[in-house]
C-alpha cells in the first residue's frame, strides 16, 4: 500500500467509524438483543462469554444458583489425591467483567410465547434468544433403592461438588482390604469414558495407599468407551487380568447390571451376585437437566431435540439447548463437546440477530483420560455439517493408537493437564 | 501480500470497531479456529505447561504443520487425528485468523543462569532463522520466544532422534549443540524461549 493510499484508507476507516458512533444508537433503538442464559456450567459459561466476545452490543444475561462451578472433568484426579479441589472451582467475576450480568438464582419457567423467564424470585425477565444449558439429571429410583436421599451417603460424584467431597471422604475412610464398587450406566450418558478414568484414579490411590483393597466395575453395558486402551493400561499399571488385579469389570452379560441398593447395610444386589462394599459409587441413568423438562423442550427419549445448525430448540422457537440435555449426536456428551457447541450457538445468534443466515458449523470434541500420573489416552473427532445434520469428517479423529510408546502416553497427560487449563481459561476467563 | 505489523493492527481495529457498531456477523474463520481455544486456549495462546500457543504464528509454518500432521509425517498425539478433518481452504482460514492474533505469554518457572546461556547458545546458532530471540515466526520458522518449554522439549527430541523432518542446517546445528553440551545446552535454550515475556 502506498503512502498516500494508506492515508486515504485510514482516513477512510476514520470516516465510517465517526458515521458508526452516529448511527450505533439507533441500531440499539430498533433490535433488541437480550440472550439470556440458564446454567453457567460449561456450555452456558461459554456461550455467554463468546457473545460477549463477538458482539459486545448483546445484552448478554446469565442465571445460576451457585456461586461457583466445580468441573467433574479432573475430578478423578481430586480422587486420586494428585489435584486440590480448590483446582476444580471456578467464579464468575471474570465473566461479570466482561459486561455480563450474573443472577444467582433458580429458574423455575420458561414461557416460550412470551419470551420470559421466571425466577424463584417470582421476577420474570424478557428475552429475545435464551439459551438453555442445565446439563444432567438422574433418573432416580431406576436402582431400587437409589433415590435423592441416598445419594448423599452414596456419592454418584457426577455433579461434581459436595458429591465429590463426600466419595474422596469415603475412600479416605476406607480400611485397607476394602472393596469399591463403581457402576455405570447403559449409553447414552455424560462423559462416557469417566467411570473407567475413575477406576483407573481410584486405583492409583489403593495401590499407593490401600493395596489389598480392590474395585468392581458392575457395568449395565457390553462394551465401554477406549476399552482396550482402558484394559491395556489397567494391565500395566493395575495387574488386571491377574489374581491379584485391583479392578474388575463385570460386563452386562457376566451380570454386571445392578437391580438395587440397600444403603443400610451396602450390599449392591447385581444380576451376578450380591456384593458387600466398603465405598459405593452408583452412576445412575441420566435424562435431561430438570430445566428442560418443565420447559417441555424434551422428546420421549428424556433429552432435547435441536437444530443442528443453530441449537435452537425444535419445540419452541428462539431457545436454544446446548450440552449435555442436547441431542447432538454424533457429538458425545462431553465438556469440550459443550464448550464447541456453545461457541456454534452464540455465533448462529448473531447471524440470527442480524438477519443473515447461520454458518455451517465446525466443531472439535478431544477427551483425555488418566490412566495413572504420566499415563494418559484420549479420543478426538472433528464435526462438520451435511444434510441438515452434524457428521464426523470422514478420515479424521479416532483413538490413541494400542501400540504407542509408553513416551507418546506420558505427552497426552501433559497435553491433558494443559487441556484443562486451557478449557477452563476459555470458559471462565 | 506481506502486511506489516502496525497496517495489520489497523485493519483489525477497524474491523473490531465496524464488528461491534454494525454488527458484522461471525465469519468462517473465527467459527473454525473457535474449536481450537479449548486445547490451544482463547485466540490461540495456550496457558500451557505443555499445549503450544499458536497465535502470531506464521501463516505458512501453520500451514506446513497441519499438511504434515495430516499426511502422518510428523509425531503427534491428537493434531495428526485433528488435521485429518480440515480441508486445504479451511487450514488456511485458520492460519491467517491465527497469524492475526497476539500472542500472549505466560509466566514459565525458568532459571536466569540457564536462560543467559541459552541466550548465548541462540545468538550462535539459531538467530539467523529465528529472529529477534525466536519472537518472530516467519516463513516456515516457529515461535519460540515465550513458546511452552514441554513442547519445544519434545519437538527438539523429536527431531535428534529423526522424526521430525527439519532443514539439513537445522539438524545440524541442534545436534552439534547436544554432543557439545549433551541434554544441558538444549536445556540451556529451552530456559531462554521459555523465559522471554
Amino acid at each position: 500500500m502506498s503512502a498516500h493510499s494508506r492515508r486515504h484508507f485510514l482516513k477512510l476507516s476514520l470516516a465510517t467509524a465517526a458515521s458508526s458512533i452516529i448511527h450505533a444508537p439507533l441500531i440499539h433503538a430498533t433490535i433488541s438483543k437480550h440472550v439470556v442464559i440458564i446454567g453457567g456450567g460449561i456450555g452456558g459459561s461459554t456461550a455467554a462469554r463468546y457473545l460477549r466476545k463477538m458482539d459486545s452490543s448483546i445484552k448478554v444475561t446469565l442465571i445460576e444458583p451457585k456461586s461457583h462451578y466445580t468441573t467433574c472433568f479432573m475430578s478423578n484426579e481430586f480422587l486420586a489425591g494428585l489435584r486440590s479441589f480448590k483446582s476444580l472451582e471456578f467464579s464468575y467475576h471474570k465473566l461479570a467483567e466482561q459486561g455480563i450480568s450474573i443472577i444467582h438464582d433458580y429458574v423455575v419457567a420458561i414461557d416460550a410465547d412470551k419470551q420470559s423467564i421466571t425466577r424463584s424470585s417470582g421476577d420474570t425477565i424478557h428475552y429475545d434468544r435464551c439459551i438453555v444449558s442445565p446439563g444432567i439429571d438422574f433418573k432416580w429410583n431406576a436402582i431400587e433403592g437409589y433415590d435423592e436421599t441416598t445419594a448423599k451417603d452414596i456419592p454418584h460424584a457426577y455433579q461434581a461438588g459436595q458429591q465429590t467431597l463426600t466419595l474422596k471422604k469415603q475412600l479416605d475412610a476406607m480400611r485397607n482390604g476394602g472393596t469399591v464398587i463403581i457402576a455405570p450406566p447403559a449409553n447414552p450418558f455424560r462423559c462416557p469414558p469417566a467411570p473407567y478414568e475413575r477406576a483407573s484414579q481410584i486405583a492409583h490411590y489403593l495401590k499407593m495407599h490401600k493395596p489389598k483393597s480392590k474395585i468392581i466395575i458392575l457395568d449395565d453395558k457390553e462394551e465401554f468407551s477406549k476399552q482396550k486402551l482402558f484394559e491395556a493400561g489397567w494391565k500395566r499399571h493395575y495387574g488386571y487380568g491377574t489374581n491379584h488385579s485391583i479392578i474388575e469389570w463385570v460386563s452386562v452379560a457376566q451380570g454386571g447390571h445392578v437391580e438395587s441398593i440397600n444403603a443400610k447395610s451396602h450390599i449392591v444386589s447385581a444380576q451376578a451376585d450380591d456384593f458387600k462394599a466398603d465405598v459405593i459409587n452408583i452412576i445412575p441413568p441420566q435424562q435431561a437437566g430438570k430445566l428442560a423438562f418443565t420447559a417441555g423442550l424434551t422428546d420421549q427419549s428424556g433429552w432435547c431435540p435441536v437444530d443442528h445448525k443453530t441449537f435452537e430448540s425444535t419445540i419452541h422457537k428462539n431457545i436454544h439447548v446446548i450440552g449435555d440435555s442436547s441431542i447432538s449426536s454424533p457429538l458425545p456428551k462431553s465438556g469440550y463437546a459443550a464448550n464447541s457447541e456453545a461457541k456454534v450457538c452464540a455465533a448462529a445468534i448473531i447471524s440470527l440477530f442480524n438477519g443473515d443466515r447461520p454458518l455451517a458449523p465446525s466443531l472439535i470434541n478431544t477427551c483425555y483420560s488418566l490412566l495413572a500420573p504420566n499415563d494418559a489416552i484420549s479420543v478426538a473427532m472433528v464435526y462438520g455439517y451435511k444434510n441438515d445434520k452434524i457428521i464426523k469428517m470422514d478420515g479424521a479423529g479416532g483413538l490413541t493408537p494400542n501400540d504407542t510408546s509408553d513416551h507418546m502416553r506420558q505427552r497426552e497427560a501433559d497435553y491433558a493437564h494443559s487441556w484443562f487449563n486451557n478449557i477452563t481459561h476459555d470458559i471462565f476467563g | 501480500m506481506t502486511v506489516s505489523k502496525p497496517v495489520k493492527y489497523t485493519l483489525m481495529s477497524c474491523l473490531l470497531f465496524g464488528l461491534n457498531a454494525h454488527a458484522v456477523s461471525p465469519n468462517k474463520a473465527s467459527l473454525l479456529a473457535n474449536a481450537c481455544a479449548g486445547c490451544h486456549g482463547p485466540n490461540g495462546s495456550s496457558q500451557g505447561p505443555a499445549t503450544p500457543s499458536i497465535a502470531e504464528m506464521s501463516p505458512v509454518y501453520f500451514i506446513e504443520s497441519m499438511s504434515a500432521f495430516k499426511t502422518d509425517e510428523r509425531p503427534a498425539t491428537v493434531m495428526n487425528r485433528i488435521a485429518k478433518g480440515y480441508t486445504k481452504e479451511q487450514i488456511k482460514l485458520m492460519a491467517d485468523f491465527f497469524y492475526s492474533q497476539k500472542m500472549l505469554r505466560t509466566e514459565q518457572l525458568t532459571d536466569p543462569a540457564m536462560a543467559s546461556l541459552g541466550e548465548t547458545l541462540h545468538a550462535a546458532n539459531c538467530e539467523k532463522c529465528h529472529a529477534k530471540g525466536g519472537r518472530e515466526s516467519a516463513d516456515d520458522s516457529g515461535l519460540l520466544a515465550g513458546q511452552k518449554i514441554p513442547y519445544l522439549r519434545y519437538t527438539i527430541q523429536d527431531i535428534l532422534n529423526g522424526d521430525r523432518a527439519v532443514s539439513r542446517k537445522m539438524f545440524k546445528r541442534l545436534s552439534s549443540i547436544h554432543d557439545e553440551l549433551d541434554s544441558d545446552g538444549i536445556e540451556q535454550l529451552l530456559h531462554y524461549y521459555g523465559s522471554q515475556k
